[in-house]
């Protein structure tokens, strides 16, 4: 546990407070009868974690690649199972991308959930705190733990509070996933029996031979491919987002597809840096397929939510395009591509949700021509359509940009196919774009958004532009943890 | 000897004491209320005995941490079906005493067993036990017939797999002159060499394997859980398990691992039982029959932690085995509270559990999701520890079996927490379930027992290490 940089100016376990904060509001909840004071505590509980959070930022260290803020108990010591947590330029987004839209989901279920309210907003505050825990985990079984103990929640959101073909979609996600994970659980105990301790840096330090990273790669991309989801291994997907509530596919697509693209830069790239190279061409392969198909698939939907789903099947593949790419431009792409994915599809999602609540109806067709209707609304949706296929001056462009640029450097056919796909985008998110705003003429009365919702969708439209125009602060802080990760790659390069 | 004896006395007494109440006349509530609470003074007994140490019956009898660690939960186990049996109509009231006395023998049987370490005195002790739950068996109100069937096919099988054991156990006394386990050790590398050596094993260890209901010896779990009454299958399912378990360790403990064949036939069984257990698990209606398929598997997964022949594996086997007890027990009793005349309940008799009785629908999630091993509950913890000692001796093939079969086990532990989550209750079925306090709070430890092994297993797996 030598990496571990200990960096903590703040007197007490930061990590550890994000992480089991919202558990204890959750518990909390548990004692509590009123449905208003349910909802206020969750989300009050949410925007505290929110600020602790911005601790991590405003101390953060960006000039090394070491883990920060490490906190380590022994746990099981007679396997050598630690509780340890650190966080480095990979993570430190993401934990703030969690807990950033976690207040903001429990605000956008404020009106759309009527049933079983308290259950519901301890499901969401579960989530959080296992998401977080995903994201700073140094010791394998905590990580397993963590990726696991999300299924509950996330399962139970979309099979008791999803739409009618709830059940299936809620087995299917649960089992896909499962799947994956046992495979991910297997190369976790060949590496402990490897190493004798289940940390991970120091499984990022070994030194293991071609076959046994071979092996390992294998099982570890397959649990990530599933969560991803990479093509051919997406099916879940949109049934799982169709299915769920609002407040569900936004956690999905936010922040549990990027769990997928965490873990081939966290395991994958440093653990079997090898292998990774070996299987670099076939990973490219099925991201520009993934890319591609997505696109496409999404030119024939006429059910939003469907569409956005498969958008982000083409997105995350654009993510995992930047990783193999080896390249720093990539890395920096990807992890920025996945940052933005999340606040993007997210509020395209709560959108569609504000949509939802008023028609009942998630058609193209039948939620068309707002534009007169609902001003401010189809503002914001257009904001986060542009978005989504990358237009200059908004956050995707960004992310899109350095994948290209770092793709070109290395495949030049595949950033060719990427390109195909990032117009592929375009055509679908403009043609949706369109329908909305002016799809047909009608005297329809729909009440626009009311205040709670621009509260909610506002601050992602804010990050739409901050980070189109100015993403210095977020390249800087992620630069020093992924030039260490390209430079380490560079050896089994060439 | 008497403080050594202590847990074995106060069980003993406890089922004189039924004994009694059984012959008095006007026998009624009363002895019910009474079961309950002397149920729990075995159970503080033998957690103050833990730390006694001797051998007993020249030699035959041992009480070690291993054996009063199991004694622990073997007294658990019987209080809490003791427990389970408040309000409902399971057995015929005048049956009652009765009932708890044999049951009490059988608990009698079983902590001699965990404490035998003789052939004939292991014999004696899994007889003992076995006879009470031929009688217990048929003890149910309502079904006319299922629970006959139920009692004559446990009794053959039993019988069956007693005299198969005896077998067994006549080759190995035959080639190492001895019945005590002490003696066998010594002569036993050169027996297992020997082709005839292993079948002796097997064949002795068959006996246990029937206890543990692993396939093949498990044809008789299905009928039996779904023809005896509920409560009666919360015991079999559970309490005799443990002690077949704690049997198995202490046998496979004095193999020598370097015997390749014998390890190989139990990876052999470990990877049928589990895929069996799971895969015919898939199509179960009644719960109770989908529980005892389910025990098939878990006998498998059990077994990948005994194969190892490491202290570790066998700790691990020894944890797996108690956090077993908890899902076990969390799950039937969840079933006995539902079936408030003590049918048996369907798959669809769980639909809107949530709505009716939210503690209840949250018992069995835990313990569904427990017994798929998902963290962070108790289940997944043991998984894990079963999965990383077979990997250790090189059983990988065996190990990605295991998690494959998670998998497919998922499939029907999630079916009982979507019926009682996703789905709503048909009109007929939609009276909320009161529960007294009592049976919450049996809900609630269960509960916090399972997530705390799954969370904070440091203390128990010490222990359960320092035992062997």
């Amino acid at each position: 546990m030598d990496q571990i940089l200990i960096m903590n100016h703040l007197d007490f376990p930061i990590l550890s407070t994000t992480i089991f904060l919202p558990l204890v509001g959750a518990c909390l909840l548990l004692f509590l009868r009123n449905d208003t004071v349910i909802k206020v505590t969750a989300s009050v509980t949410g925007l505290i974690n929110f600020v602790i959070s911005l601790l991590l930022y405003v101390d953060f260290n960006v000039a090394t690649h070491l883990f920060q803020f490490g906190e380590m108990k022994a746990w099981i010591p007679a396997y050598n199972i630690n509780y340890a947590l650190g966080i480095d330029g990979i993570t430190i987004f993401l934990i703030l991308l969690t807990t950033f839209l976690t207040p903001l989901c429990v605000l956008s279920a404020w009106s759309a959930i009527q049933t079983r309210v308290k259950e519901f907003m301890f499901c969401i505050l579960m989530m959080e705190s296992a998401m977080i825990g995903v994201f700073c985990a140094l010791d394998f079984i905590l990580f397993y733990v963590f990726w696991e103990a999300m299924l509950i929640p996330m399962y139970l959101l979309i099979a008791v509070w999803g739409g009618p073909r709830k059940d299936y979609a809620s087995i299917k996600f649960f089992i896909y996933t499962l799947f994956g994970s046992v495979f991910l659980l297997v190369a976790i105990i060949a590496l402990y029996l490897n190493n004798q301790t289940f940390s991970i840096p120091a499984a990022m330090s070994g030194n293991y031979s071609f076959t046994f990273q071979f092996w390992v790669f294998l099982a570890f991309a397959l649990a990530f491919a599933i969560k991803v989801p990479m093509f051919p291994f997406h099916t879940w997907l949109p049934a799982a987002h169709t299915e769920a509530p609002t407040v569900g596919s936004v956690f999905l697509a936010s922040v549990l597809l990027k769990m997928g693209t965490y873990g081939f830069l966290r395991f994958c790239l440093p653990v079997t840096p090898q292998a990774s190279v070996y299987f670099a061409p076939l990973m490219i392969v099925l991201s520009v397929i993934g890319i591609i198909y997505g696109g496409l698939v999404c030119l024939s939907q006429t059910d939003m939510k469907k569409m956005i789903a498969y958008s982000s099947v083409a997105h995350m593949g654009f993510a995992t395009l930047g990783i193999f790419a080896f390249t720093l431009f990539g890395f920096e792409g990807a992890l920025l591509q996945m940052l933005n994915h999340g606040v993007t599809t997210g509020g395209l999602f709560l959108c569609v949700g504000i949509i939802y609540e008023r028609t009942h109806s998630r058609e193209i067709f039948d939620n068309a021509g707002l534009g007169k209707i609902m001003p401010v609304y189809t503002g914001l949706f257009g904001l986060f359509a542009i978005s989504g296929f990358a237009f200059p001056g908004t956050n995707n462009f960004v992310g899109e940009l350095y994948i290209l640029l770092g793709t070109f450097l290395q495949h030049k056919v595949a950033g060719f196919f990427a390109v195909v796909g990032a117009i592929l985008a375009a055509a679908y998110m403009l043609r949706l774009l369109k329908q909305i705003v002016w799809g047909r003429e009608d005297k329809r009365i729909i009440p626009d958004m009311n205040a709670r919702e621009i509260i909610y969708l506002v601050p992602l439209a804010v990050f739409v532009i901050w980070m189109g125009l100015f993403p210095r602060p977020f390249v800087l802080t992620v630069e020093k943890t992924l030039m260490h990760l390209s430079s380490q790659l560079q050896t089994y390069l060439h | 000897m008497v403080t050594l004896l202590l847990p074995e006395i106060s069980i003993f007494l406890l089922a004189v004491i039924f004994l009694f109440i059984s012959i008095k006349k006007n026998k009624s509530e009363t002895s019910l209320s009474f079961a309950k609470f002397v149920s729990i003074i075995p159970f503080v007994i033998s957690i103050f005995c833990v730390s006694g140490r001797g051998l007993l019956f020249s030699g035959a009898y041992s009480i070690d941490l291993f054996s009063q660690l199991f004694k622990v939960m073997l007294a658990f186990g019987f209080c809490v079906v003791v427990f389970m049996l408040e309000n409902t109509d399971d057995i015929e009231r005048e049956y009652v005493a009765e009932y708890f006395m044999f049951l009490a023998f059988s608990v009698l049987g079983l902590m001699m067993l965990v404490s035998s370490v003789e052939l004939i005195s292991i014999v004696i002790a899994l007889e003992v036990s076995s006879y009470s739950l031929y009688v217990v068996v048929p003890l149910r109100k309502g079904h006319s017939k299922m629970q006959w069937e139920a009692a004559i096919k446990y009794l053959f099988f039993g019988a069956i797999s007693t005299g198969v054991m005896l077998y067994g156990m006549s080759f190995i006394y035959a080639a190492c002159r001895s019945t005590f386990l002490a003696d066998i050790v010594l002569t036993f590398p050169t027996l297992v060499g020997h082709p005839l050596g292993i079948v002796a094993l097997i064949m002795t260890l068959s006996g246990f394997f029937f206890k543990l209901s692993l396939f093949p010896f498990h044809f008789w779990a299905p009928d039996i859980y779904e023809g005896a009454s509920n409560v009666t299958t919360t015991f079999i399912a559970t309490i005799p398990k443990i002690a077949g378990a704690a049997l198995l360790i202490r046998f496979t403990m004095i193999a020598p691992s370097f015997y390749m064949q014998f390890v190989n036939i139990l990876v052999i069984l470990a990877a049928l039982s589990m895929t069996f257990g799971n895969i015919v698990g898939l199509v179960q209606k009644d719960v109770k029959r989908l529980l005892a398929y389910s025990g098939i598997a878990h006998a498998g997964y059990l077994l990948m932690g005994v194969l190892a022949l490491t202290r570790d594996g066998n700790a691990a086997a020894v944890y797996y085995i108690a956090i077993y007890l908890l899902m076990n027990l969390a799950c039937l009793y969840v079933v006995v509270l539902l079936a408030n005349k003590g049918e048996n309940v369907e798959l669809d008799d769980l639909m809107g559990l949530s709505r009716r009785a939210p503690v209840l629908a949250l018992t069995l999630a835990v313990a569904a999701f427990s017994l798929a091993g998902i963290p962070p509950t108790g289940g997944f913890t043991g998984k894990l520890f079963l999965f990383t000692s077979a990997f250790k001796q090189g059983h990988l093939t065996l190990v990605i079996i295991g998690a494959v079969n998670t998998v497919i086990s998922i499939f029907y532990y999630l079916n009982l927490v979507r019926m009682s989550y996703s789905k709503e209750a048909p009109p007929n079925n939609s009276n909320p379930i009161k529960l007294t306090f009592n049976q919450k709070m049996v809900c609630y430890v269960l509960v916090f027992m399972i997530l705390y092994m799954g969370i904070l297993p440091k203390s128990i797996f010490g222990l359960f290490k320092a035992a062997l």
